[in-house]
Order: structure tokens, then sequence, then C-alpha cells
């Protein structure tokens, strides 16, 4: 008998394990999946390490820094500055018609950057960043609200406001269009006010360290041991019945699988109306290995929002990709002491989710092939052209994050909805990761922690 | 344990939940939040370190108690009376 069964070893699954094994709870991971990792996992394909869900962590903070997201992980998760070995971008942009806002981890050059190009706007945009400084992101009990009316009463030029929702949208948004305030408010504080930094060896190093912590902590994790049903009776969870037929009793379940991903494995027929909605909101990525840096090639910038539409448009789009904006990033172009091996470029664009799901398998590879073209050239606008010294290119899809993930539609933040406080209609079930609403690699680890902390420490044990 | 004994489990468990603090300056009268940034995670691991290293209950509506070191040692001297350090 478990103390806690926690389904998913994605990040916030291994946070909110590490706090509950460092407190001695006898808890069990299970992972369907032969690896960990979930949305920020890694693979090896053609002689060559890449990494799913790494662009940039947010949140960065310099080490020894006592107060912001990352201290408090950190601190939770009783590892070190070390650990993670963080190091900061180069500098990044927001790319619109006609005007180019840069930042990098000193907010005072996004802030000079707004008043350059917007002079009339600055004032407003000062009064936004007090408010948003103000804003308590981490309170579970925040209302709902649109981010889009509040940010539009301090800045009337829709330009400006697009330019601002962009990168936050990119990086965490699960709705289309507009955004919930608290987060816009996490996403503005974790890549303008924050900012951006990497791991040398990428997502591979984060999840060693988590996994280790874990381990070290006394936790047990089971690969290959996808969940196939949450037991339950009187409203109270027993345990869970594994694809292999197995089952294991726990006190109290977390899930990290989602929302509605959950319920369904509650025997609760996915309900029609919300909170229970999946997501619809997912990205193709396409990964290119270079035979040369993109610094040679004159790219020096980390990442690169870009969008030439009049409006910036976020939804699932009704072709297979959106061409008129997406996400450029280079993995080099962080400050490391020894630069990377290989110069590498990644572009991400807005993907229709039913599309790419339902293509047979033959058109599938083709599609992919074709859209790849397609992406390098809308973003060629953006940057040099790099595609003479491509020597590797690889793709995903909102199909290929479904089968590795189990999130339907490919969603990558999630459902629209978030349980913010965790809980479900069974005592003893709680949410935790992307549909709890803190997400991104920083985010999901504190998701897991606040509900390890929230749910199963503050709770004196019974054993 | 004594007073300064349990001075010193706190001390431990501090260093263990904030590591970059320096807490050589530490003064027992003013409150944790205003000399080390501790937020409510942070008092919560106090709590859950004192029950995990010597079996001490304490509940939520105690946790006022736990405000600055004197307070902390005085509200813990009956409840660590009879643990070793
Ligand atoms: C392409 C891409 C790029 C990204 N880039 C960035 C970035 O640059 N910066 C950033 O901060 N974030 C980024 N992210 C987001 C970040 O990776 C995620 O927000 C974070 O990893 C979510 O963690 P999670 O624990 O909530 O969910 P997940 O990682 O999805 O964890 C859920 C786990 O549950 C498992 N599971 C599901 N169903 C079952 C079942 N029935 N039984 C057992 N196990 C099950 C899944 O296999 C999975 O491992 C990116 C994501 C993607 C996909």
């Amino acid at each position: 008998m478990y103390d806690t069964i926690i389904i998913g070893a994605g990040l916030s699954g291994l946070a909110a394990g590490i706090r509950l094994a460092y407190y001695e709870r006898p808890v069990c991971i299970v992972e369907k999946h032969t690896t960990i990792g979930g949305l920020n996992s890694f693979y090896r394909l053609r002689k060559r390490d890449h990494d799913v869900g790494l662009h940039a962590v947010t949140n960065y903070a310099k080490p020894g820094t006592k107060t912001g997201p990352l201290s408090k992980l950190l601190r939770q998760l009783r590892l070190r500055w070390e650990d993670f070995d963080l190091t900061p971008q180069c500098g990044s942009s927001v790319a619109f018609p006609g005007v180019t806002l840069r930042f990098t981890n000193e907010f005072a050059l996004f802030e000079q950057q707004v008043a350059e190009h917007f002079p009339s706007q600055i004032d407003g945009f000062r009064r936004l960043v007090a408010q948003i400084q103000q804003h308590d992101e981490l309170n579970l009990a925040n209302r709902e609200s649109s981010a889009r009316e509040i940010v539009s009463r301090a800045i009337t030029d829709p330009l400006l406001v697009d330019m601002i929702f962009c990168p936050l949208m990119f990086y965490g948004s699960p709705t289309a269009h507009d955004m919930d305030f608290t987060q816009f408010v996490i996403m503005f504080k974790a890549i303008f006010l924050e900012g951006f930094a990497r791991p040398h060896e990428g997502v591979r190093l984060i999840m060693r360290k988590v996994v280790q912590q874990y381990r070290k902590f006394g936790g047990e994790l089971r690969l290959r041991s996808g969940v196939k049903r949450i037991l339950s009776n009187n409203g109270k969870v027993s345990g869970v019945e594994l694809e292999s037929g197995e089952t294991l009793e726990a006190k109290h379940v977390v899930s990290s699988a989602g929302s509605a991903e959950t319920m369904r494995l509650c025997d609760i027929a996915p309900p029609e109306q919300e909170p229970y909605q999946p997501g619809a909101i997912s990205f193709v990525e396409t990964i290119f290995s270079l035979d040369c840096m993109p610094l040679d090639l004159g790219h020096n910038e980390t990442i690169i929002f870009y969008n030439d539409n009049e409006r910036f448009v976020y939804d699932a789009p009704a072709e297979p990709i959106d061409l008129r904006s997406g996400i450029i990033c280079s993995p080099n172009n962080f400050q490391y002491a020894t630069p990377l091996d290989e110069g590498r470029v990644r572009i991400t664009a807005l993907a229709n989710p039913n599309y790419w799901m339902n293509l047979p398998q033959d058109e599938y590879i083709a599609e992919k092939d074709a859209w790849t073209k397609r992406i390098v050239e809308s973003a060629l606008r953006f940057m040099p052209d790099f595609r003479s010294h491509v020597i590797d290119t690889d793709a995903f899809t909102p199909r290929t994050i479904t089968k590795f993930t189990s999130h339907l539609n490919g969603a990558v933040y999630g459902a629209p909805h978030k349980i913010r406080t965790g809980t479900t209609h069974l005592e003893n079930l709680f949410l935790c990761g992307t549909d709890q609403g803190f997400l991104g690699i920083i985010g999901s680890m504190l998701s897991g922690i606040t509900i390890a902390n929230l749910h199963l420490l503050k709770a004196p044990s019974s054993n | 344990m004594n007073t300064d004994q349990i001075r010193q489990v706190i001390m431990k468990i501090l260093s263990r939940i904030a590591p970059d603090n320096d807490l050589t300056g530490l003064k027992d009268e003013v409150p944790f939040r205003e000399q080390m940034e501790l937020d409510s995670m942070d008092f919560l691991d106090i709590v859950m370190e004192l029950r995990k290293l010597y079996r001490v209950q304490i509940p939520e509506e105690d946790y006022g108690f736990l405000s600055t070191m004197a307070s902390t040692v005085q509200y813990l001297i009956p409840k660590l009376q009879t643990a070793t350090a």
C-alpha cells in the first residue's frame, strides 16, 4: 500500500514525488512511456541527441537569488543552483511587420525598446508592469479574467499589445486569442522580467538531476506502467489498475496526465461541459542540424518570436500549419563557456491537431516533409538562409506529442480551464502539472510541489 | 533538549531550506520573514522537517508561533522536552 501513487514521470510528477519521498511517504510514480520527461523529454535519432520540450528555461535568476520561482523550487527540491547549470541567453526579439523589440534577461532593455518604438505607450506600459509586479500569480484563489481587457486599458496601440502577447502565448497559453490574466502575469514575469537560460547539456541534465533526487530520497519509479483505470468507490480512490492488469493500492493518487485525460481514467464519460474540456493548441516543431554554428551565418539571437500578419492570431489554424507566425530558437545562442558540438536551429509553428492526427501513415511522412520546407521558408524572412548548411532534419507534430505523452490533441499547454486547487470530484484524487495551471519547465515543477504541499504534506501523515 | 539545543535544531533546518542565506547574524526577536525572505512554503518545511526529525506534530493553527526564532524555541520547549538532540 503506497501513501501516494503519482501518474506520470514528467517534471510535475517528479517534483511532487521528490517532496513526498523527502518526507518519507511511500510513493510510486507510474509512467506509461519507456522513459521519463513527458512533454520535456529527449530522444536520439541518427546518432544525434534531441530535446523535445526545451527551447529555453524561463524564470532565470542569478545563482543565489532569494526570491522568485526558480529559487523557490530549488529550495523545495533540495537542489543546488549548480545542478541545472543554467546559462543565460544572448538576446531575443519579437519581430513584427516594421517593428522589432529586443529583450535580454535585463528588463531595462525591453522597457527602453518599448519607449523607443512606442513613445506614446511607455507610461501605460510602466503602469502595466507595476500591476503585473503586484499580482500574486501563485494565489490559487485567483479568478479567471481577460488579460486582453486589462492590458488594453494600459496600452492603446494594438500592435504593441500583440507584440507583448506573442511570446507569452507561444510559451504558455492554453487558450486561443486571449489569456487568463494570472497566466499572462506568470508568463510575463517568466519571460520578460526574469528571462531565458539553458543548461549546456539541455533537457537531459534537468531530467537526470530531478530523477536522481527522487530516487535518492527513496521514491519508486515504474516505467512502461500506463494506468488503465483509477479505482474508486464511494467517492474515494483506492488505487490504480495498470495496463498490464496489475493493481496498486494507495491512499492518494496525484495525476499529471491532464484533467480530461484523468477523468477518462476514472471511468467517467469525458464530460462535454467545462472544466474538463481538453486543450486544442498544439505545434509542429522542426529541428535542423547544421554543418556550422548559427553565429557563422550571422544569426546570434537566442529566440525570435515572429509574426508578419497584420494582427497576431493565436489559435489552432484551419490549415495544417499557420505560416504567418512562429518561433525560431537556436540552442547555441546562450552564453556558454564552451560552444555546443553542433549548430542547431529549431522552428516551431502553430498546427491543426485534427489534421495531423488523422493523416494516414504514408501521407503523414510526406506532409511532414512538405510542411517542414514551408515553415523554413516562412522563418527565413526573419533570419539568414541556413538551408545549404543543413545536415540533418527532424520534425514532430501534435500526433507525436499525443503518442508519447498521451495529452489529447497534442495540446502542449493543456486544457483551457485550469483547476488551480488541483482538487477533483474524488476526495483523494488530485491533479498536478499542466492542467493545474503552472506550466513550462519551471512552472510544472512548481505545480507538483504546490499540490504535494497543499494536499498531501499539510495533512498529518496517518502512518 | 534544552533551549540552546532547540535553537541549534532550528538553525540546522533553516540552513537546509534556505542554503543561500547567511544565518550568522540572525536575530532571535525579528521575524524570519523579514530577515530571510521565507515564504509559506518554507514555513511548511520547518514544520515538516520537525516532524521528520523528531515526530513533532504542529497543527496548522499553531504556525503563527513559528514567526521568530525566540517564539519558535519557546513553542517547542514542551514538545521537545523528552527528545534528544
Ligand atoms: C515542443 C515543446 C517545446 C517546449 N518548450 C518549452 C520551453 O522552451 N520552455 C519551457 O519552460 N517549457 C517548454 N515546453 C513545456 C514543458 O515541457 C511542459 O510544460 C512541462 O514539461 C509539462 O510537464 P507536466 O509534468 O505538466 O506534463 P507531462 O510532461 O506531460 O507529464 C505527464 C506524464 O504523464 C504520463 N502519462 C499520461 N497518461 C498516463 C497514464 N495513463 N499512465 C501513466 N502515465 C501517463 C505521460 O507519458 C507524461 O510523461 C515545451 C513543450 C513542448 C512539447
